[in-house]
């Protein structure tokens, strides 16, 4: 295989991947959180932030992944 | 393809062997607006607020109220707001500046070709590390702080048990890895947003960008919140007396 060929393969495997466990974990997140908030709208204010810390937290691996293939790609 | 993308920044000029590239141009224009910008308003600050001063009061006393909340009140929050306040501010009209209709289109000729005159300022991973190095530097700092040197190297080195030495060695890589995930997350969304709205315009300039840069428009005011709200909570975890000292 060209190396060149080899660099986009990389690329798309490292980033479809690392896309798969953060997905799911945001989607879990979310969803609790929107139960939480069905349960006790009152509680909104406090939790959509600290949803949306837990979520970037959770993405921090798909972060990794693409900064991964972006290197690859452009770097 | 058409596109010409790089991690790195562009150069725009060399002054003696200073090399200025694009974001540290904007760097510095946005530091010049933000600092006279706070000069000017001070000095204008009256009893009876206008329009303007109402919203900017609103929005620092909303900030601070969210300060509050996460650090807990008092000193702490006093001392943390003015940091991750200033870092939030900052990071959020740098982020949203990339939306100004028709900047992407200036380019200015230089000795390495025709570079573009705007590049949003973290989309540098320069900008954005030395931010976080400064972060997790204070981190540390307030850690020493609060729990003693003695504590604080205690923490990372012990020797009592394995698990204990191994528990220590584990603490030491996550402060490595706050450095790394701290400063990607935000360079990587920003940046990957550049990159997805440029392949989405060269793909089809009308109408299917829109939804992404919409999407962009959240992630610029989502990740200056979160880069802001985590340096705040490491700030308050760092702050906090660990319980093995409190019952000592």
């Amino acid at each position: 295989m060209e190396i060149e060929a080899a660099k986009y393969l990389a690329a798309g495997i490292a980033i479809g991947l690392g896309a798969i466990g953060p997905g799911i974990g945001e989607g879990i997140a979310a969803s609790k959180a929107l139960e939480a908030i069905g349960r006790n709208p009152e509680a909104s204010g406090k939790i959509t932030p600290l949803m949306f810390v837990s979520m970037a937290i959770t993405e921090s691996t798909a972060i990794y992944a693409l900064v991964i293939s972006l290197i690859i790609l452009f770097g | 393809m058409g596109l010409n993308i790089s991690l790195a920044p562009e150069v725009l000029f060399h002054i003696g062997s200073f090399t200025v590239t694009n974001t540290y141009f904007w760097f510095f224009c946005l530091w010049l607006f933000l600092v006279v910008g706070a000069i000017i308003f001070k000095s204008r600050i009256k009893l009876m607020p206008g329009k303007f001063q109402n919203l900017v009061e609103m929005a620092i006393s909303g900030a601070y109220d969210f300060t509050e909340s996460i650090i807990g009140p008092g000193k702490k929050a006093e001392r943390a707001f003015p940091l991750v306040a200033t870092m939030f501010f900052f990071i959020l009209i740098s982020n949203l500046l990339a939306y100004i209709p028709g900047q992407a289109a200036i380019t200015i000729n230089t000795s390495g070709g025709i570079v573009p005159l705007f590049r949003s300022i973290v989309a540098d991973y320069g900008f954005v590390f030395m931010m976080t190095i400064s972060v997790v530097i204070l981190i540390q700092i307030i850690a020493i702080a609060t729990s003693g040197p003695f504590a604080y190297i205690g923490k990372f080195i012990n020797l009592r048990s394995p698990l204990k030495a191994f528990l220590g060695i584990m603490d030491l890589i996550g402060e490595i890895a706050k450095i790394v995930s701290l400063s990607f997350r935000l360079f990587g969304n920003i940046f990957a947003g550049e990159v997805l709205a440029a392949v989405m315009l060269f793909l089809a300039p009308f109408f299917v960008p829109l939804p992404f840069m919409f999407l962009g428009l959240l992630t610029a005011v989502v990740q200056a919140f979160v880069f802001s709200v985590l340096t705040l909570v490491f700030i308050s975890m760092a702050s906090e007396v660990s319980p093995e000292k409190a019952t000592a």
